[in-house]
């Protein structure tokens, strides 16, 4: 088993405002996001030989793509949950890994604010609200479905929920400040910690701030040979590792799972990490875009990761070792908190921002010579999920 | 000879106080509190929980389960085939509904004596349950309670004797509803009465004592239904009859529970009883029945069990808004969720032994149980992977502890916040579910929890019932 390491590049990726668009049609999100990556490949929509659409409610059908006028190549829909972006980007990295093709294009979107709601439609129980089901699934929202994180870890650590609350807020404080230095996220602003303990209770102990944004957006991503890269481009970015890591329930029906870790960014970060070579993620790796959709997943993905001992995130934190000052930078583009998460977009939106940082292109946000970086989504929740790590690195 | 071999009742936890209705309305309390049926309760989760309290230590199989209401939530579809089906009675289990009078449940207790007396059936659980709704401002906003009970009937092991019976039938129009009423009508008071109420009940009682060349001296506990507790008292005073013997109505503390109410006074009566003594019980609704019950040396054993009254303390009180909410008596403001889709019935039929009774499996390969949160079918163990190597395992009568919880201000509920859990039984096996009949400070990792069949929400015309964890008693 040879796996994706240096096979692969991306060349060329665009991103665009994620907000509220509600003047913008799914297909005026692709294009455009889809024409800043043809450009920064310098490419045209007749170079690409073959592409992935990743969306969750937004599309059936890689006919979704049809704003880009691709001429007759093979394409198709996927969804992976909350991985759906870097499922999309897997399959052109695996398609030109292959040797199918040259060129392929990873395409996510999605457009949450068509939902009608603040958040995610339908209960957040795995395959509840699907044609099909018999809906005796437990109806609480995704909040709530990593609040049990919450209760547990504070239970288990001994940690007061007022401290907890307050730690859990330096996270949010920290992607805010993050956030606030990109044009292209959803939220700018700065928060303070008060702001974030006091605000309203969504799902004790997360609150309102321990929540990522409802927001419209999309993400592309230009995937070429690592040998053809440097035809596109001086600064590509390599593929080093990349994994989708799918539980079974095994935390939904088995009581050996503790409820302070999530078994699928454990497995699904070291597979990526032998497959990359990376032997102390706290070290190698210069900057991470985890899954920041409620605070506390941010916190135990620090431990899942590997970036902190378990059960010491909590110093971490407080040394701010993850922020832009910190040794390992983490969603140094706002992440979730700020951009928000359509699903299909998230994953290529976090991958858009590790390119950038890379090539030195992030702007105020700019890190000093980062040379690896990872990002990693996980859909479903506490119990079972969709995990994805991806590690792209600035040298072959 | 046919006689009770079990009682099991059940009461909601939440009452509302009268003086809070008549605040509302700026009206007269009657005073004392009403039970109200939780926002995810109704008739048929109700008879279950009285059905599974009925059935609780007791070594008889029923045979037979008829339920009797004024209230089944569904106008065509048998509530007593729900309700075996949930308590996990065999098939071959006759199912039987009893309704549209008040005296339904005692109607069906008649039917399942005379079933075991000839002989035709073993033992037959009748369970009765009813939430009727009395209209604003009115007196019976005040007098109706929700509850449920069960009796079984068999002729083995009987704690009480059906002595004997005596019915008279009466086309009276005092309490009725049409297919078309929300809430029940009735007439003039005194006309109820004096033409109706009073008249029947003595003529039913002096009916019984011809039958059977008996005096009200031959009884040392009389149980009677009457419409409230103006009504009771009116009847005893009518047949002067001896305030010491006359049994506690529960209307105080938990109103007029319908079809139910006959049985939960006979089950407090029976409670308190010596064998050989002897109960006068009458119903009444349509006509009235009355029955003499000696008590035999088994009642030792029911009277061993959880105490009838302690069953009747509620633990919860509600405000009047939650009242108009939970009875759907009020339009709330739409949710701007998008609506669930729409369940799917292929699917609630294949699972429905996850569904009735909680099933999941256990693996014979590894003995772990296992179930599906979701209710899909599991084929391959989550533990050894063993392929289809299963028995049934029943999670509905297991006990647990709230590993992690979640209180959710989103869900969409009619009595926010919803809460939920991660439950371990204690002997194995986990279930991540809504929790209910929650005192949200009260709710603590390790809290022990049962299982509660409930109703989680109605979608296109069907009652989409399934179990929920609550804090254990």
């Amino acid at each position: 088993m040879d796996g994706i390491r240096d096979k692969v590049a991306i060349v060329g990726m665009g991103c665009t405002k994620f907000g509220e668009r509600w003047d913008k049609g799914v297909e005026d999100l692709i294009v455009e996001a889809a024409y800043e990556a043809f450009d920064d490949a310098g490419i045209g929509p007749k170079d690409v030989q073959a592409a992935w659409i990743g969306t969750v409610f937004s599309g059936i059908s890689a006919i979704t793509l049809s704003p880009l006028q691709l001429p007759y190549i093979p394409m198709t829909r996927v969804e992976n949950m909350c991985a759906t972006g870097s499922e999309a980007l897997r399959g052109a990295c695996y398609a030109v890994a292959a040797g199918i093709c040259d060129i392929a294009l990873a395409v996510g979107v999605e457009k949450l604010k068509e939902s009608g709601t603040t958040g995610v439609k339908g209960p957040s129980v795995v395959g509840d609200n699907q044609e099909g089901s018999s809906g005796i699934g437990p109806g609480y929202s995704a909040p709530a479905s990593f609040a049990y994180l919450a209760t547990r870890y504070f239970h288990d650590y001994n940690i007061p929920p007022e401290e907890g609350k307050r730690l859990l807020a330096q996270i949010a404080v920290k992607n805010h400040h993050n956030g606030s230095l990109n044009p292209k996220a959803h939220f700018q602003n700065e928060l303070t910690i008060e702001q974030v303990v006091n605000a309203p209770i969504i799902a004790w102990p997360l609150g309102l701030f321990d929540c990522c944004g409802v927001s419209d957006g999309a993400s592309v991503a230009v995937v070429t040979r690592a040998d053809m890269a440097k035809n596109f481009r001086d600064d590509p970015i390599y593929v080093k590792g990349m994994q989708i890591t799918v539980g079974a329930r095994q935390g939904a029906m088995e009581q050996s799972y503790d409820f302070v870790h999530i078994e699928e960014n454990v497995i699904g970060s070291g597979r990526a990490y032998a497959e990359a070579g990376v032997k102390d993620p706290r070290k190698d790796i210069s900057c991470a875009e985890v899954h920041d959709c409620f605070s506390i997943h941010e916190m135990i993905v620090y431990e899942d990761l590997g970036f902190s001992k378990r059960g010491r995130a909590r110093e971490d934190i407080e040394a701010g070792s993850f922020t832009l000052e910190g040794d390992l930078p983490v969603n140094t583009d706002g992440g979730l908190k700020c951009f928000g998460h359509p699903l299909g977009a998230s994953g290529l939106r976090m991958m858009y921002e590790v390119y950038k940082q890379l090539q030195g292109k992030a702007g105020p946000r700019q890190l000093k010579n980062p040379h690896l970086g990872l990002t990693h989504n996980l859909g479903g929740n506490a119990g079972t999920g969709v995990c994805s790590c991806i590690i792209v690195g600035n040298e072959k | 000879m046919a006689g009770i071999t079990s009682i099991g009742v059940y009461l909601p936890i939440y009452r509302l106080n009268r003086d809070e209705i008549a605040k509302v309305w700026t009206g007269r309390s009657a005073g004392g509190t009403k039970a109200v049926a939780g926002y995810d309760e109704d008739t048929i989760t109700m008879a279950v929980a009285a059905t599974l309290d009925c059935l609780v230590g007791s070594e008889a199989s029923p045979d037979g389960l008829s339920l009797a209401t004024t209230t089944a939530p569904y106008r065509e579809k048998q509530s007593a085939a729900i309700v075996a089906s949930v308590t996990d009675l065999p098939q071959e289990t006759r199912t039987a509904d009893f309704t549209n009078s008040l005296r339904a449940s005692t109607i069906a207790l008649k039917a399942a004596i005379d079933a075991v007396n000839a002989g035709s059936a073993r033992n037959v659980v009748v369970a009765a349950a009813d939430c009727r709704l009395g209209a604003a401002r009115g007196t019976m906003e005040q007098s109706l309670g929700d509850g449920a009970a069960a009796m079984m009937i068999g002729s083995d092991n009987v704690i009480a004797e059906i002595e004997g019976s005596y019915s008279i039938f009466n086309d009276f129009t005092d309490y009725w509803r049409t297919a078309d009423d929300t809430y029940i009508r009735t007439t003039e008071q005194r006309f109820i009465d004096e033409v109706g109420y009073l008249p029947t009940m003595q003529e039913v009682i002096s009916g019984l004592l011809d039958k059977y060349k008996l005096e009200m001296a031959d009884f040392s506990k009389i149980v009677y239904y009457a419409a409230d507790a103006r009504q009771h008292a009116a009847l005893a005073l009518r047949m002067k009859l001896d305030k010491e013997k006359v049994q506690d109505n529960f209307y105080q503390s938990v109103g007029n529970t319908g079809t139910a109410a006959p049985l939960l006074m006979l089950a407090a009566a029976l409670e308190k009883l010596k064998p050989d003594e002897r109960i006068l019980f009458v119903a009444y609704g349509d006509g009235a029945d009355a029955f003499i019950i000696k008590i035999t040396e088994n009642i030792q054993k029911f009277q061993n069990k959880s105490k009838i009254t302690d069953k009747l303390t509620g633990k919860i009180p509600i405000n009047y808004g939650q009242y108009l909410t939970w009875k759907d008596l009020v339009a709330m403001e739409a949710s701007t969720l998008p609506e669930r889709s729409a369940l799917s019935m292929p699917s609630r039929w294949r699972e429905r032994r996850v569904i009735a009774a909680l099933y999941g499996v256990r693996c014979k390969n590894c003995g772990t149980p296992q179930i599906n949160q979701i209710g899909q079918a599991i084929r391959v163990c989550v533990n050894c992977q063993a392929k289809d190597d299963f028995e049934p395992y029943k999670f509905s009568d297991k006990k647990g502890k709230l590993f992690s919880y979640a209180i959710d201000q989103l869900q969409p509920t009619q009595n926010p916040p919803g809460v939920n859990g991660v439950i371990d039984f204690d002997e194995g096996g986990r279930i991540i579910c809504e929790l209910t009949d929650c005192e949200l400070d009260k709710v603590a990792v390790g809290m022990p929890v049962e299982m509660t069949f409930r109703k989680m929400f109605y979608s296109r015309g069907i009652n989409n019932y399934f179990w929920k964890a609550k804090p254990a008693d």
